[in-house]
Formats: structure tokens, sequence, C-alpha cells
């Protein structure tokens, strides 16, 4: 068990109270949904994995990603991804200066802006790069955050109720999108969520928090 | 990894800039105000200083003026302020009110008042403008208005200013106060407009205010600029008094200074409790009213009173612009001419090359000031974010802490302290001393939009594998960059309106468009004083313009960017 993202004996607590208490081992290509109704901690469980846990809770435990301990690494250092319910591009920058952003450095201006188109082809969105992202609609906005992240390289994925903005047509074909590109990157992806459907589509394991 | 050595320190170091000066000041006032001032060859401790001051004839109402205008400018400006919002916020007028804060805000305090006295002087523009039809004058009457004994015309100068900070500050509390839906409430019980507003809202919003008020009170009791150009001149109010004291050429009369500026700290300090106090009574008798249930039967009247005294407030300041702008182009204009009979550009030509020596020396002192408190403000927020470090509720006060102590209660301490160690007046003291005024302000203007800032895209683009630094520099401060100009502009407008810093750190010899203007006040030459109040008027206000066209130029083809 060396690759993959695994939980070890995590507790996260606040103010002395526990919140909860998870241990799981994630395989590249598997999903991890956690459910539980809202105010139970879900979040806060990704955000120890990112490492941007607030100051006011307290957490015990170790995060292994692919065999070696990130608990302490700073944020940007985990190569760990994350996409939120919101698309969260960043509005001062074009489409394509978002997907440059999560670009490793490195590579010619011509390479990069090569793998950037490469990157909007890929989910349809060819000539999108100079676009303002405000001018985008849902399902695009989606997409774009979702290569901008992959475009990281990232070792796992987390996602935090991703797809609960989206209407009920595009959130099938988003979220299969999703999962589709985990799976063949093999990446271990852990999902928080509420909602049942998103957790069947997962086809993974089920942990159901508090209630 | 430079940078995670020294941000840590950066909240300490900006209350050392901030609170240092002031305490340093404070000690400076106490030991003369004791007979200690060894520069004099004079060494305590005695109580002849006081002893002095109080054998000063013109103190009983020095001290009176000082009470009066303070609390009658913060009574009236809140009181206008608190009902016009109660009455009419998220109506048209009220935009257009809004929408006139900005440069209302940035007009200078000696500007302002330079434009009032030309309006309402017996020779001043309303005077002009019904006479001789209505009034039957062809000549100005003897009246004293300006000036005038009781400081009235020096209370509505301040409250003309205090309106639209004061404004400004309500606009910010009640975006989260929740106010339309209580108001609603309300009005579905069978509650008027302003009398709902102010049983639902306004202990919500007013708990927010409190410090600012208190800003705007004690600011009232120890101005000195808008003293000089409204306010009595036998006796001038404390504040002013000190300031004459300070520059008598006999070191002697520092003590006396000292002595006063002490008194005037506890003047402050005793308005302030009365004003507790105030709020206490106003509390139990608002509750009583509250429990009453009384529906507000008077409430059209008291809405239309208080939008008619907006206006008008937020109306004198603009004619005063304009009587400026005439007076600064105006050839002969004899009494009781409407305007003047000849307009000219002679007195640009005349006044212009002194206004832009004071314009250089302004600007380089508010541009060095403005972007160092900018950078402190945003390391400090930058440090709250990383380690939790925070300037939260308590500390507020800190920071409101130099806005609370009347400048002339520790600036000529501050001075005599300088002149004691030997050290030089001059720009860059002067430039330390604005940093305790402009460091607040631009605090308070950036922190808000700082913290709203969605910190899910700070995680984004760590996950991204953007450093700290990168977060900050990349995505943050981009974002960020309308509130951010717009704090700087604030900060540019303080700088540029500060007197007594200026005046007394400066020793006399940095000469900004402000201590020219209101050294201008006694020599009554209208036309000086407009080209230099305009100026003025125009260092304060082209940055504000700057800073909302440059975002939305720069931003221009990013809506997400387009509204704050």
């Amino acid at each position: 068990m060396d690759k993959g993202l695994s939980l070890k004996d995590v507790v996260i607590s606040k103010g002395g109270v526990p919140l909860l208490s998870i241990t799981h081992d994630i395989d590249p290509g598997e999903v991890l949904t956690v459910m539980g109704p809202s105010g139970v901690g879900k979040s806060t469980l990704l955000a120890f994995v990112t490492g941007t846990l607030a100051s006011d809770f307290r957490a015990k435990g170790e995060v292994l990603l692919d065999g070696q301990n990130i608990t302490h690494a700073a944020a940007h250092q985990r190569r760990v991804g994350i996409l939120f319910q919101d698309d969260l591009l960043f509005p001062h920058l074009s489409v394509g200066a978002n997907l440059a952003f999560g670009l490793q450095p490195g590579g010619s201006a011509a390479e990069r802006k090569a793998k950037v188109e490469e990157a909007l082809d890929e989910v349809g969105l060819s000539g999108f790069a100079i676009r303002d992202p405000a001018t985008l609609s849902g399902g695009q906005k989606a997409r774009v955050a979702l290569m901008r992240m992959l475009l990281s390289e990232p070792c796992a994925l987390l996602l935090d109720e991703p797809f609960s903005r989206l209407d009920a047509a595009l959130r099938a074909q988003v979220r299969d999108m999703v999962f589709d590109r985990a799976r063949a990157r093999a990446l271990p992806v852990l999902m928080v969520t509420h909602d049942a459907d998103d957790a069947q589509a997962a086809g993974g394991a089920i942990v159901t928090l508090g209630g | 990894m430079n940078r995670r050595r020294y941000l840590p320190i950066l909240p300490i170091l900006t209350l050392l800039v901030m609170l240092g000066p002031v305490a340093a000041g404070l000690w400076g006032t106490l030991l003369p105000a004791f007979g200690h001032l060894p520069a004099a060859g004079l060494s305590g401790p005695s109580l002849d200083p006081f002893r002095d001051l109080f054998d000063w004839a013109g103190l009983p109402r020095a001290v009176m003026l000082s009470i009066s205008t303070g609390l009658l400018a913060t009574v009236i400006s809140l009181a206008i302020v608190v009902l016009v919002t109660a009455g009419w916020s998220g109506t048209r007028p009220f935009r257009t009110l809004e929408r006139l804060l900005s440069p209302l805000l940035s007009v200078p305090h000696a500007a302002a008042a330079f434009g009032l006295a030309f309006l309402i002087a017996p020779s001043g523009w309303l005077s002009r403008l019904i006479s001789p039809g209505i009034t039957g004058w062809v000549r100005p009457p003897d009246l004293l208005i300006v000036q005038d004994t009781w400081g009235l015309t020096m209370t509505a100068g301040l409250v003309v200013k205090e309106v639209p900070f004061l404004l400004l500050i309500t606009l910010a509390a009640l975006g989260q106060a929740d106010a339309q839906r209580s108001v609603t409430i309300a009005q579905a019980l069978g509650y008027g407009r302003v009398t709902g507003w102010l049983k639902t809202v306004f202990p919500r919003v007013y708990a927010q205010i409190r410090p600012p008020v208190y800003v705007v009170l004690a600011y009232s009791m120890s101005v000195v600029d808008v003293a000089v150009i409204l306010g009595p001149n036998t006796p001038p109010p404390l504040s002013v008094q000190i300031v004459k004291w300070m520059s008598d050429p006999d070191l002697a009369m520092r003590l006396e200074a000292a002595a006063g500026a002490l008194l005037q700290l506890g003047l402050v300090v005793g308005a302030l409790i009365i004003w507790r106090f105030g709020e206490m009574v106003g509390g139990y008798l608002g509750r009583r009213w509250i429990a009453k249930g009384s529906r507000g039967r008077f409430d059209p009247i008291v809405a239309q009173g208080a939008l008619v005294a907006g206006g008008t407030s937020a109306l004198i300041v603009l004619l005063g612009l304009a009587v400026l702008a005439i007076w600064s182009i105006a050839g002969f204009w004899g009494f009781p001419e409407a305007l003047p009979d000849q307009f000219t550009l002679r007195n640009w030509m005349r006044f212009g090359p002194g206004t832009l020596d004071a314009l250089g020396e302004t600007a380089l002192i508010a541009c060095v000031v403005a972007c160092v408190a900018l950078l402190l403000t945003v390391g400090c927020l930058e440090a709250e974010y990383r380690y939790g470090l925070s300037f939260s509720q308590r500390t507020v006060w800190l920071i409101y802490l130099p806005l609370l102590i009347p400048q002339t209660a520790f600036l000529p301490g501050l001075q005599t302290l300088m002149l004691g160690v030997g050290a030089d007046v001059g720009r860059l003291p002067v430039m330390l001393a604005h940093l305790v005024f402009v460091l607040p302000y631009v605090f308070l203007s950036l922190a808000d939009p700082f913290r709203a800032w969605d910190t899910r895209m700070g995680t984004i683009a760590a996950a991204l594998r953007a450093s700290p630094d990168g977060v900050l520099w990349r995505v943050r401060l981009p974002m960020l960059l309308r509130p951010i100009l717009t704090a700087l502009a604030v900060g540019l407008a303080v700088s540029v309106g500060q007197y007594l810093p200026t005046l007394l750190i400066g020793g006399g010899r940095v000469a900004t468009l402000t201590t020219e203007a209101v050294a201008l006040a006694s020599g009554g030459d209208r036309r000086a004083i407009a080209v230099y109040g305009l100026m003025q008027t125009g260092a304060a206000l082209v940055p504000f313009a700057l800073a909302l066209l440059l975002p939305a130029l720069v931003w221009r083809n990013r809506r997400g960017l387009r509204h704050g």
C-alpha cells in the first residue's frame, strides 16, 4: 500500500469537542465519498487535507499521499488538487491565463500556450483562451476549473460538493467528466457531499459522518 | 523565505509607528505642563504653568467653545445621518447622496470651511444673490456671521464635513445589519419608515459606528484649521490658543501651551465620558419608546426635514467649491453684484507658481506617507490571514486611539521633545507625524474588503501550487485592486488635509497647500485663498477619481470585477 491517499486516525476537534474521526485508504483511481448533513465538518476534513485548516480547529492523525507524510507540509507543496461547488476561476485573469496559472512552470511560451489550447480542446472549449471567465456558462466554467486543476498535475483530487450548483442536465455530464478524468490519471479522489446521487455515481466506498 | 521572517512582526511595527509618536508626544506634553523644560532652562516640577493657564482671562470662554462646538457638531451630524438613512435608504434621493459621498469626503476641511465662509459672510455669495433685490443692502451689513462669538459657523463648518464621514461609516455598518428585512417586518407591523428603522436597525448600527462617532467628537472639540478659519478670535477655542502659545518666540510660553494641551485632553476625555453616559440614557429612553409601541405619526415630516438638512449640508460644500472657483477667476467683483464684472486668469498666474511649489511638497509627503501606510496595512492584514494573528475586536480600539487623542494634546509635546533631543524639524518628521493619522484611515478603509475576499481562492491557488507570496501577489492583490486604490486615495486625502502636524512638526518650514491656505485666512485675500483652496481640493480629489477610473480601465474586460 504505497500509492494513493491515506487518512490515518484523523480526528478533528473544535474547542476540545471532537467533530469527526476517520481512517481510510483511497487507492489510485478510487473514490471515497464522505456524506453527512451540513455543519458536520465535511469541508473541515478537506481543509485539513489541503493544509488550510482554520486556527480554531485542532487535528490529530496523519495524511499520507503516495507513501509520503504530508500532514505538516505547506499547502502549496502537497500536490493535492481541490474543486469547490463554485468554479472559483480567478476573475482578473482570462480563461487561458487561469489555465496557465495551473500549468507547472517550464517550457517556452509557445509550448505553454499549446498545452493550454490542448486542455481547452479536450473539454470542447477550443478558442476560449482569451475569454473573460465571467462570460462563460456554468457548465463551461466547471470544465475550465477542472482542467486548471488537472494541469497542475496533482497526485490526489478533493471534491467539496462539486456539483451542487449545477442544474440536473449538466450535473450528470460534468460529474462523469470529472470522475473519468480522475480515473484516467489514476488519482485517488476524496469527495464530500450531501447528495445521494453524487455518492452513487462515484461508485466507491461511502462513509457517513454525524447525523 | 525572507518575507516569512518580517511579516509576523509587521502588526507590532504598525502599532509602534501609530502609537509611538502619540505616547512620546503625551510624555513631551506632561513634562513642560509641570514646569520642566530644560531647553528653556526650566526644571520642575511646579504648578506655575497651570496657574498661568487659569489666570488667562479667556480660558472659561475657550473651554466652553471647545465643548459646545464639539458636542453640537457631533449631535447634529449624527442626527442628520441617522434620520436621512432611516427615512430614505434604498430610495433615489439617498442614492444621489451616496454618489456625492466620495467627492464630499475628499474635500479638505480647510477648503470646505473657506467655501462656507465665502457663502455666508455678510459680503458672501448668498448675500450678494439676494441683494439688493430682497434685502435692500447696497453694502455688506455689519454682522458677525463668520467667526461669530458662539462658534456656530464653526460648528456648521464641522457638520458639513462630518456628515459625509458618518454616512460612509453608517453605510458600511448597514451592510452587516440586515436592515432591509428588519424595516420590512416593522412596516408590516404598522410602523412608519423612520420609527421602524430607529427601533429595529439603529441599535445594531450604532454599536458598529460608535468608535467613529467618538472620533468625530474628539476631532470637533480640538480641531485647529477649521477653528482658525471659522471660529471666533477673542478668545479663540482652546486648541487655537494652544497653537498660538506654541508659536510664541518666548520658549516659556510652551509651558502654558503644554498645560493647555493637558486640559484639552482632559476635556475630550470628559466629553467622551459624558457621551457614553448619554448613550446609556438614550438606550434607556429608547427601550421605553420601543415598549410604548408608538408607530411614528410624524415620520413623514421627520424624514422630509432630515432630507432637507442632509441635502443642504451637501449643497453647502458644493456651492462653497463653486464660489471658490468663481473667486479664483474673478476680476473686479463689487458688492452686491451676483457675479464678478469680468473673469480673468490673472489670479492663477499670480498665485499659481506658489501653489505649484506647495503642491510638490504636499504630493511628496502624501505619496510617501500613503504608500508606507498601505504597505504596513497590507502586511498586517496578510499576517493576520496567514498566521491567524489578529487585529480583532478588542485591538480595533488601538487603531482608533490616535484619532481619539486630540492632536493639540500630543503634537506640541512631540515638537518640544524633538527640540529637546536636538532632532531637526522638517519633512521626514512631518511624514512620520502624518503617518499616525493616515494609517488608521487606510487600515479601516482596506480591512473589510481584504477580509471579505473569498479565502477559497487562496486554497485553490495553493492547490495549484502557488506559494503564499504567489497567492498574495498574483491573486489576492490584483483582485483587490479597486479597494487598494481607494485606500491609497483615502490615505492621500488625509495627508493632504493635515494642518497641525505639518505646522508644528515642520516647525513652520514645511509649506503644504493646507498650511499655506490656512495661513492666508487672516489676510482675507479671497482670490489667493480661492486658488489655494481649489488646488488643495484637487490634490485630494484627483486620487479618488483615479481610484475609480484605473480599475475600470485595467479590468474593462473582466465582468467579475466590475462591482467591487
